[in-house]
């Protein structure tokens, strides 16, 4: 039947000519081929020694932010925890005391607060989710472990260090 | 027999015997990380500088890992599968001529273990029972992937083995010798007999690869069609004598190529270092220029390995019976000719 569109092709597969039964001349190419890979540059990069360059968006580990004044300035109000997908954020919150004043920015803050690395997607809804700037997901890759409670992370891992500190 | 005879031949089989052994070792390394550097990768780099300690580490997870017995396999030749194709493997070596004979505290040493007049017969006989590690392996599995890759491996084997053999005759109607200690002594300098024979070298290169299971010819053992092949019951250190086996044959084989084709230990220019560094060192070098050729040909196996895709079975048998074999016979009518046309005139 003519095809009417005209876009038909009719493949036909030609007997080998006595060049290609002949194998050589294929093979000859062929190792030439790989050959040349071996001076080419490898694409590996050696992890844990070295890091990739990652993209300006690369979402990795979370971190909860301190403002200028080095208060931790999560509210605790749990917009995270609701809008993750994958349920991997839980957080208590407490009243902060007088004397917390140079601890919290505000009066309630998350006295525990986890993040549960094997539930967690990395899709970056609990960044867009708060209203404190006070969780983003800029840290490195989230590192390997051997037991399943030690990647429940909590405010030791997540919180910044304090501003001295990090001077 | 004089002790001192027993001695140094005693020692000489345990040097042989260790540099195979330590030759197959990195070999298995020297794959993967040819491997790796053919693909764009790294290949091990964990153990040790460059990974240099993970054949090591491999023989050491071969040992630890838990020995399984079939109990529906036949036991006896369950065990004696592996131990044979090592045996097989590494007795390829004693005919060998590592090098000229070496000064050694005014009494000469001959590197070669035994200079057998029938060398090459002796090469091809063990490389015959190399099979039947195989073949009684695969059997004794009581599996059928097992069993339908031994009858492969047999079947490669009797295939190529005859081209083999016809591809060494036009090279003996030169020599006039089955001797490889004579054969390798008449390519003084650079009169290889690559030069005479590349037919001949090309169709044992291919039927060498054919006799060590290596790719392209890796039929009994492909992953898509036989699982692990005749090893597929294998575990712990007998896996690792099957697949170390495969590794010395490919030494074996390399060194039979060097020593047939490509001159062995003789190089361009042997002459002039002999009389200048005398008769100790001068074979010495001449030694290591033969592990040079060696390892340029495990290289060659392994760069071939990683480019050609496996034959399909019936293409297997069609190269080998229809291709290398008239091609073969050509070769030897060929060189009969020239022979008697030199001869004559």
């Amino acid at each position: 039947m003519e095809s009417l569109s005209n876009k038909k092709k009719v493949l036909e597969q030609k007997p080998l000519s006595f060049m290609e039964r002949m194998y050589l001349p294929a093979i000859a190419k062929g190792m030439g081929i790989t050959i040349s890979h071996l001076f080419k540059k490898e694409a590996t990069v050696r992890y844990p020694e070295v890091e990739r360059e990652f993209s300006t968006n690369f979402r990795g580990m979370h971190s909860l932010k301190r403002d200028e004044n080095g208060k931790e300035r999560c509210t605790a109000c749990g917009l995270c925890a609701l809008s993750c997908p994958a349920e991997a954020i839980t957080m208590i919150a407490a009243e902060r005391k007088p004397e917390e004043k140079h601890l919290y920015r505000e009066e309630k803050y998350a006295a525990t607060y986890e993040i549960n690395m094997l539930r967690c997607i990395f899709c970056g809804l609990c960044e867009e989710a708060c209203p404190k700037e006070a969780i983003y997901l800029d840290g490195p890759i989230v590192p390997a472990d051997y037991l399943r409670k030690d990647f429940i992370y909590g405010k030791d891992k997540l919180v910044e260090a304090p501003l001295e500190m990090k001077k | 027999m004089d002790s001192a005879f027993v001695i140094e031949k005693f020692i000489l089989v345990a040097v042989i015997f260790g540099i195979s052994l330590v030759i197959a070792m990195y070999s298995t390394y020297a794959e993967r990380k040819v491997a790796a550097y053919l693909q764009d990768r790294l290949g091990p780099d964990r153990a040790g500088p460059f990974g240099i300690l993970q054949p090591l580490a491999d023989g050491i997870k071969m040992f630890m890992k838990e020995e399984i017995i079939p109990t529906s396999s036949n036991r006896f030749l369950f065990i004696a599968g592996p131990g044979l194709a090592l045996l097989c493997a590494c007795i390829g070596t004693a005919v060998i001529p590592w090098g000229s004979p070496v000064l050694i505290a005014g009494k000469t040493i001959p590197l070669q273990v035994s200079d057998i007049n029938v060398g090459v017969l002796y090469i091809f006989g063990v490389v015959s029972l190399g099979v039947y590690g195989v073949m009684i392996g695969g059997w004794a599995s009581n599996n059928k992937y097992s069993l339908l890759s031994a009858i492969r491996a047999a079947s490669q084997n009797i295939s190529y083995e005859i081209a083999m053999g016809l591809s060494i005759i036009a090279l003996l109607l030169m020599t006039n010798t089955l001797s490889l200690k004579e054969i390798v002594g008449q390519q003084h300098g650079l009169n290889w007999n690559v030069w005479y024979q590349p037919l001949g070298f090309l169709i044992f290169m291919v039927c060498s690869f054919a006799e060590t299971n290596r790719a392209p010819f890796d039929l009994p053992e492909c992953e898509t069609e036989l699982i692990g092949g005749y090893h597929t019951e294998y575990s712990s250190m007998k896996l690792g004598f099957y697949l170390f086996a495969e590794y010395i044959n490919m030494f074996v084989s390399s060194a039979v190529m060097a020593a047939l084709y490509w001159g062995g230990y003789n190089y361009p220019g042997m002459d002039y270092v002999a009389a200048h560094l005398g008769p100790t060192w001068a074979p010495l070098i001449g030694t290591a220029v033969f592990f040079g050729k060696i390892v340029m040909f495990i290289f060659f196996f392994m760069w071939v390995r990683w480019t050609i895709p496996r034959f399909r079975y019936d293409q297997l048998m069609n190269l080998g019976w229809k291709g290398l074999i008239p091609l073969a016979i050509a070769n030897i009518i060929i060189t009969g000719v020239v022979i008697a046309i030199i001869e004559k005139f």
